[in-house]
C-alpha cells in the first residue's frame, strides 16, 4: 500500500510545503491536501488479477461488459507497438478504431457481437481518428509511414507521409483515400476545431511530437530556436482547413503559435521567467513547450485546452485561424501534459499526465499520486487556471502492466461531472470530479496483465522481450454505452449499472443524450431533454448528499411518481404545482443551487407536457 | 543495490561484465553505490560525443529489417546514459539535498529505471547486445559526467550538492536531447515505431525537466 510503503510517500508527505512547486503561471497556487487523495488499497479487487491475453482475470464495479470485439487477424500481433489499437471516433452505429497499422470500422448495432465492416491496413502510427460527416481523418507521425501505406519503411523521402490522411467513408465497407495532408512535424494526434457559425469548413489542429522534417523532404519546414519566428516549424500547431464539400482542397493554412513567451515551466507560482544568463553570459535556449501532445476543443465556448508537454494551456479559438492563449499552468510533477477534458459547464478541465509515455508500468504501489494521474483545474471568470487535486486509480497494478492515465470523456449525468477514462492496463475507470478537491472513483473494469510475472521473480530473461503493451487506450461514453479501445485485445463495450454512487435515474438521464457523431477531443455541449430521469437525477443527488431534508425529498419523489402516472394537462398541472413547491425549498436547503436546478427541470418537464 | 530489479532485464554488460541481480529496494533507500559494478567510476572516456562501445558485439542488422545501426547505437547508448543519471540521483539523499531536489531525483530515478527496462527489452527483441546498468562506467555518451565531475558531485553537500546536481543533470539531459536529434538525423533511423515513440518521449520529458532545473537553480540562494 502506498501510504505505508517505506521511502517515497513519507517523503512526499513531509514535502507538503514543497508542493508549491505545483505552479500556475498566473496564480500563487493552492494545492489541496494530499489527504483528500485516493491512495492504492491493498485489498482492491483489481490487485493481483490472473494474467492472460484472452483469459485474464477480471474485476468490475459499476459496469457490465456487453461485448468484446477481438482484433482483426491482420492486426493481431503482440510485438511492441506496431499493431496496437489506438483512439476511437463515433458516428451512428459505427465505431472508427485507429491502429498503428491502419484502422477498422465496426458496426456496433449489436454490442454483444460487433461486426467488422472494413479493416484498412496502412502503416500510420499512431492512427488517431476523427469523423466529420463522411470524412475520416487519421493521424500519421512516424518516420516509417509512406504515402502508399506500405510496409518496409521510407527509403525515398518523397514517399514519406507525416500529417493527416483523409478518407471518404461514405461507403464504410470501402473507405477511399482522398488526400494525404503533409505537415512539418507529422501528426501524433489531431483535433477537430469548428466555428459554430461556419458550416462549410472545419479546422484540424495538428499536434506533432517529433522535430521538423528537413526542408529537402518537405518545402517550408524549418527547425529553429525562436518561438516567435513565423517561419519556424516548431513552437506551433499546424492548422489544416478542410472545406467539407471539397476535402481534396484541405491544406495547412496557419500555425497556432500558442507558446510564444512561454519559458521553462515555472517551478513556483509566478509568470514564466526568461532564462538568466550563465557565468559566460549565455542565455539558455527556450525550453518551454514546442508543441502540444493533444488538444481538446469546446467549439460552443470557443475554448481549447492544450496538453502541451510541460504546460496545460487555455486558448481562445473562437476564430480558429487566430487562436489566442489565455493562460498556461505548469505542474512540475507532471512529466507530460497529455490530454484534457472540459466539464460540461466549461468551468473545469481534467488534465492527464502520461508519465513514461504509456509503455511503462507506472501504477504500482511505489508510484506517487502526483505522477501519471489526473489533475483537476478550475477556470475562473478571468479565464485563468487554478489547480486542485490529483486523481489516480486506487489499485496497485503490477510490474507487467503498462499503466498511466490516458484518454476519456464525460459521462453526461446531469448535476455532476463524471468522466470515464482508459488507463492502459490499469483498465477502464470512472470517477467523479464535481468537487475538484475531492475526486471520487465510481467504477472500473480491469483485466489482469497480458503477460505473467517472470518465473523466478525478476526480469532476468532477456528472451522474454519487453512485455506486451496493452490495455485501454481510451474509454469513451457514446450514446448510452462505454467503448474502450484495447490496444492488444480489441474493443470492449460496457454499460453502466446502478450503484450507491450512481443511481438508475442518473444512468437513464445520461442515456437520453444522443449524438449523430462524436470525436472525444472535440467536446459538444451536453443538453438534456425535459424528462423524469433528469429531475430524479437531481433528486437522487440531493438524497445522497443530504442537500435537502429527507421529508421533502420523500414528498417530492411521491409527487413525481404521481405526476408520471397522469397524462396531458393533469400531469402538466401537477408538475407546475410541484415546481412551485420546490422553489420554496431552495431557501432552507443545504444545497439550494441544486434544488433550484431541480425546480427548473420540473418546470421544463411541465412545459414539455402536451 | 537497489534499482537493478526495477531496471529489469540483465544480460552481459557493455564491457563484458556479468551483472549481479540484486534484491529489491525502494529508490529512497538505495545508495549511490547501487549499480551492478559496485565500484568507483573508472575508465570514463570523458566528454567524447562519439558512440564508443568498448566490449559491445558488432551490430548486425538483418537484411530487410526496419531498424538501423543508428537505432541500436541509440538504445545501447541511452541505457548507459540513463544508468549514469540514476547513479547521480542515488547520491541525493545522503548528500542532504533539499526536498525539491530530492523529489526531482526520485522522479528521474523512477522514470529512467522503467525506460531502461524498455530499452533492454527492445534490444533483446531485435537480438542485439543489451548493456546492463553498469554500462555507464565504460560507455561515453553526450552529456555524461566525467570522472572528475562525478567526484565533485560525490563530495558536495546541501545547497552545494543541489547546485551541482542541477547543473550536471541539465548537462546530462541536454546530451540526451542531442542523442535524440542525432538519431533522427541519421539516414533511415528512428522509423521503427517503438524507438520513434520512445525517442520522442525522451525529448519531451527531458526538455521539460531541463526547464524545471533551470528554474530550480535560480531559486537556490547564493
Amino acid at each position: 500500500m502506498r501510504s505505508t510503503r517505506p521511502g517515497f510517500l513519507p517523503v512526499l508527505r513531509q514535502l507538503a510545503p514543497a508542493l508549491t512547486l505545483v505552479a500556475s503561471v498566473a496564480f500563487t497556487p493552492l494545492v489541496a491536501s494530499l489527504d483528500a487523495q485516493t491512495m492504492p488499497s491493498p485489498t482492491d479487487p483489481r490487485n493481483n488479477l490472473k494474467f492472460g491475453l484472452n483469459n485474464a482475470g477480471e474485476a468490475i464495479e459499476g459496469m457490465r461488459l456487453l461485448g468484446t470485439a477481438p482484433k482483426p487477424p491482420a492486426f493481431d500481433s503482440m510485438s511492441g507497438l506496431t499493431f496496437v489499437n489506438s483512439d476511437m471516433a463515433f458516428k451512428g452505429n459505427y465505431v472508427y478504431q485507429g491502429n498503428f497499422s491502419g484502422f477498422s470500422i465496426w458496426d456496433v448495432s449489436n454490442p454483444a457481437a460487433p461486426k467488422m465492416v472494413s479493416q484498412v491496413p496502412c502503416v500510420t502510427s499512431q492512427g488517431d481518428p476523427s469523423i466529420i460527416g463522411n470524412l475520416l481523418f487519421i493521424s500519421a507521425e512516424g518516420g516509417g509511414n509512406r504515402n502508399d501505406c506500405g510496409k518496409g519503411g521510407v527509403t525515398d523521402p518523397a514517399d514519406h507521409m507525416a500529417g493527416v490522411r483523409i478518407y471518404d467513408v461514405s461507403n464504410p465497407a470501402a473507405p477511399r483515400l482522398v488526400k494525404n495532408v503533409q505537415t512539418c512535424k507529422g501528426s501524433h494526434t489531431h483535433t477537430v476545431v469548428s466555428k459554430p457559425s461556419d458550416k462549410t469548413n472545419i479546422y484540424i489542429y495538428v499536434s506533432g511530437s517529433q522535430g521538423a522534417r528537413p526542408e529537402t523532404e518537405l518545402a517550408g519546414c524549418k527547425s529553429g530556436d525562436d518561438p516567435a519566428d513565423e517561419s519556424n516549424s516548431l513552437f506551433r500547431l499546424d492548422v489544416i482547413k478542410v472545406p467539407i464539400a471539397r476535402p481534396q482542397d484541405a491544406s495547412v493554412v496557419t500555425g497556432a503559435r500558442i507558446f510564444t513567451g512561454l519559458g521553462p515551466a515555472p517551478a513556483r507560482g509566478g509568470r514564466p521567467r526568461a532564462g538568466r544568463p550563465d557565468a559566460s553570459g549565455n542565455v539558455p535556449a527556450p525550453t518551454g513547450p514546442r508543441n502540444c501532445h493533444d488538444v481538446t476543443s469546446y467549439p460552443e465556448l470557443g475554448l481549447l485546452a492544450g496538453a502541451c508537454g510541460s504546460y496545460g494551456i487555455l486558448v481562445d479559438v473562437s476564430n480558429p485561424e487566430k487562436p489566442r492563449r489565455l493562460d498556461a499552468i505548469a505542474d512540475t510533477m507532471f512529466s507530460l501534459w497529455h490530454t484534457a477534458v472540459f466539464s460540461n459547464d466549461g468551468k473545469m478541465v481534467v488534465f492527464t499526465d502520461e508519465w513514461g509515455g504509456g509503455t511503462s508500468p507506472n501504477c504500482q504501489s511505489m508510484h506517487p499520486l502526483e505522477m501519471g494521474g489526473n489533475t483537476m483545474l478550475t477556470i475562473g471568470p478571468d479565464k485563468k487556471f487554478k489547480q486542485h487535486a490529483y486523481f489516480k486509480i486506487p489499485s496497485a497494478q503490477s510490474a507487467q502492466e503498462n499503466c498511466v492515465s490516458h484518454n476519456g470523456s464525460l459521462i453526461p449525468v446531469p448535476g455532476r461531472n463524471i468522466m470515464v477514462q482508459g488507463w492502459y492496463q490499469g483498465g477502464v475507470d470512472i470517477f467523479d470530479f464535481t468537487n475538484p478537491d475531492k475526486p471520487v472513483e465510481l467504477g472500473y473494469f480491469d483485466r489482469g496483465p497480458v503477460d505473467g510475472p517472470p518465473a523466478d521473480g525478476r526480469m532476468a530473461d532477456a528472451s522474454r522481450g519487453r512485455g506486451t503493451i496493452a490495455g485501454s487506450w481510451g474509454a469513451y461514453w457514446f450514446n448510452g454505452r462505454i467503448y474502450s479501445s484495447e490496444m492488444a485485445r480489441g474493443m470492449d463495450i460496457l454499460e453502466l449499472v446502478p450503484t450507491a454512487q450512481l443511481s438508475a435515474n442518473e444512468i437513464a438521464a445520461a442515456k437520453l443524450v444522443m449524438y449523430d457523431e462524436f470525436n472525444p477531443q472535440s467536446q459538444p455541449r451536453v443538453t438534456w431533454p425535459a424528462a423524469f430521469p433528469v429531475v430524479r437525477s437531481y433528486l437522487d443527488q440531493l438524497v445522497r448528499d443530504g442537500g435537502l431534508a429527507t421529508a421533502r425529498t420523500t414528498s417530492i419523489a411521491t409527487a413525481l411518481d404521481a405526476a408520471e402516472g397522469q397524462t396531458g394537462s393533469a400531469r402538466r398541472t401537477a408538475l407546475t404545482n410541484l415546481a412551485a413547491q420546490v422553489d420554496k425549498d431552495v431557501a432552507g436547503a443545504k444545497d439550494g443551487a441544486k434544488v433550484r436546478t431541480m425546480a427548473a427541470a420540473i418546470r421544463d418537464l411541465a412545459n414539455a407536457t402536451r | 543495490m537497489g534499482w537493478l530489479l526495477a531496471a529489469g532485464i540483465l544480460v552481459g554488460g557493455c564491457a563484458g561484465q556479468s551483472a549481479t541481480p540484486s534484491p529489491a529496494a525502494t529508490p529512497a533507500s538505495a545508495t549511490p553505490q547501487s549499480d551492478a559494478s559496485g565500484s568507483a567510476p573508472m575508465a570514463m572516456a570523458g566528454m567524447d560525443h562519439g558512440h564508443q562501445m568498448p566490449g559491445m558485439a558488432p551490430i548486425t542488422i538483418p537484411p530487410g529489417a526496419l531498424i538501423t545501426e543508428a537505432d541500436v547505437h541509440f538504445m545501447q547508448g541511452m541505457i548507459a546514459h540513463h544508468a549514469q543519471a540514476i547513479y547521480m540521483t542515488r547520491m541525493a539523499e545522503s548528500a542532504g539535498a533539499s526536498p525539491r531536489v530530492l523529489k526531482l531525483a526520485s522522479k528521474i530515478d523512477l522514470s529512467q529505471a522503467g525506460e531502461i527496462r524498455l530499452m533492454q527489452g527492445w534490444l533483446g527483441d531485435y537480438k542485439q547486445s543489451v548493456p546492463d546498468t553498469s554500462s555507464w562506467r565504460t560507455m561515453s555518451m553526450p552529456g555524461m559526467l566525467t570522472v572528475e565531475q562525478l567526484s565533485r558531485l560525490a563530495e558536495a553537500r546541501g545547497a552545494n550538492f543541489d547546485r551541482l546536481f542541477l547543473t550536471f543533470m541539465i548537462q546530462h539531459h541536454e546530451g540526451a536531447l542531442s542523442m535524440v536529434d542525432d538519431l533522427f538525423a541519421a539516414p533511415r533511423a528512428g522509423q521503427e515505431i517503438d524507438i520513434s515513440v520512445f525517442a520522442n518521449d525522451v525529448h519531451t520529458t527531458q526538455t521539460a525537466e531541463i526547464g524545471l532545473m533551470h528554474q530550480m537553480l535560480e531559486d537556490i540562494p547564493e
